[in-house]
């Protein structure tokens, strides 16, 4: 199989690159892929604490790129997983210290080696941005269902169209159906209605993702949440699979939930 | 909830879900135009003024913006006239 290199990206920050591509790459690895996240976020490391793997940098992307390491030594296994890697970034640099076509010779040279090159993109759209993204053929877009996510994805997916990535696919993040339902958040359709771009996932908002993120434990690694059983099932639609959309307005079962449903229903 | 639903169409108050979706869409227009309400003020007092050479309008009732179509973007001008005004007729050149 030919390596694919994949931006994960949103314009606005805090709507969840960093969560969605250590899921994704933990997804993808236990699927059998040989996945490498690199975090691109050069000055805020994030990757490394969200993936569990912070106490084991050496070695990052910038001193790869500056001959100070060979490019496996900046490699980092995760034990969890036998095909997982990722590339940390520095946080004393600022984010001119890599070139977008020293990005694009990092992910050549890892091409060989992979299946999949994950790239978690800085927020903004600034140069950061741009030499994140310059090492990839295809993108994530990762949004809210919030007017402000919503119109920097817009600007983002302009952007990425621009570089000629293709092909450029939306993730909805943090739906709360019972807000949709209320009609008090933009449902899935209003934003693939305003953003016309083709939708690869809906992850609802969900409590685990925080625990995930404090303990280092992507939820892929695991099968109990719904926001990691949503991520599977994008992992699955990226390798070709037609996977229905799981029915995240089903109403919760359980004799606590009914109870709630008799007496919420005034 | 329902006596609560039912007043609030009464008074026709509005979603905030379907709220958010029409100022998006209202707002990408000028987003993806690239057109900023700088730009659109500059352009009203260009439009007049060289209107304004012809015909004799009136200012205050000008409405300028920009108008979403199925696929596209259109800039719409509304410029009430007041008189025709003709160049001068019957002079030498």
């Amino acid at each position: 199989m030919d390596c694919r290199t994949i931006v994960i990206t949103s314009g606005k920050g805090g709507v969840g690159k960093t969560t969605t591509t250590a899921n994704l790459a933990a997804a993808l690895a236990r699927g059998g892929h040989r996945v490498v996240a690199i975090d691109g976020d050069v000055g805020l490391r994030n990757l490394d604490v969200i993936m569990g793997l912070e106490n084991r940098i050496v070695y990052t992307l910038i001193d790869v790129i500056e001959g100070n390491c060979r490019l496996n030594q900046a490699l980092i296994r995760d034990k969890r997983l036998e095909n997982l890697y990722m590339i940390p970034t520095a946080q004393s640099k600022t984010k001119d210290a890599v070139s977008a076509e020293q990005m694009e010779k990092l992910c050549a040279d890892l091409r060989p080696d992979f299946d999949f090159i994950l790239i978690d993109s800085p927020a903004g759209i600034e140069s950061g941005f741009k030499n994140a993204a310059a090492g990839a053929d295809e993108a994530l877009v990762i949004t809210t269902p919030e007017v402000s996510a919503v119109r920097d994805a817009d600007r983002i997916i302009g952007l990425l169209e621009s570089m000629e990535k293709a092909p450029i696919l939306l993730i909805i993040n943090r739906i709360r159906p019972d807000m949709v339902k209320r009609g008090e958040m933009l449902a899935v359709q209003d934003v693939l209605d305003i953003l016309a771009v083709e939708l690869i996932g809906v992850i609802p908002d969900d409590e685990s993702i925080v625990v995930s993120s404090n303990r280092g434990e992507p939820l892929t690694l695991g099968d109990s949440s719904k926001a990691g059983q949503a991520y599977m099932n994008i992992c699955r639609r990226i390798c070709g699979e037609e996977v229905p959309y799981m029915d995240i307005f089903k109403e919760e079962g359980g004799l606590l939930a009914s109870l709630r449903r008799i007496f919420s229903r005034g | 909830m329902k006596i609560f639903e039912l007043i609030s169409a009464l008074f026709g108050s509005q979603k905030s879900g379907s709220v958010a979706k029409e100022r998006l869409q209202l707002v990408l227009i000028h987003d993806r135009c690239d057109i900023s309400p700088e730009l659109l003020t500059a352009l009203r007092a260009d439009l007049i003024e060289t209107i304004r050479k012809y015909l004799d309008i009136d200012e205050n009732g000008i409405e300028l913006d920009l108008n979403k179509e199925e696929h596209s973007v259109a800039l719409l001008a509304s410029i009430p006239l007041k008189n025709m005004r003709r160049p001068l007729r019957g002079q030498k050149k």
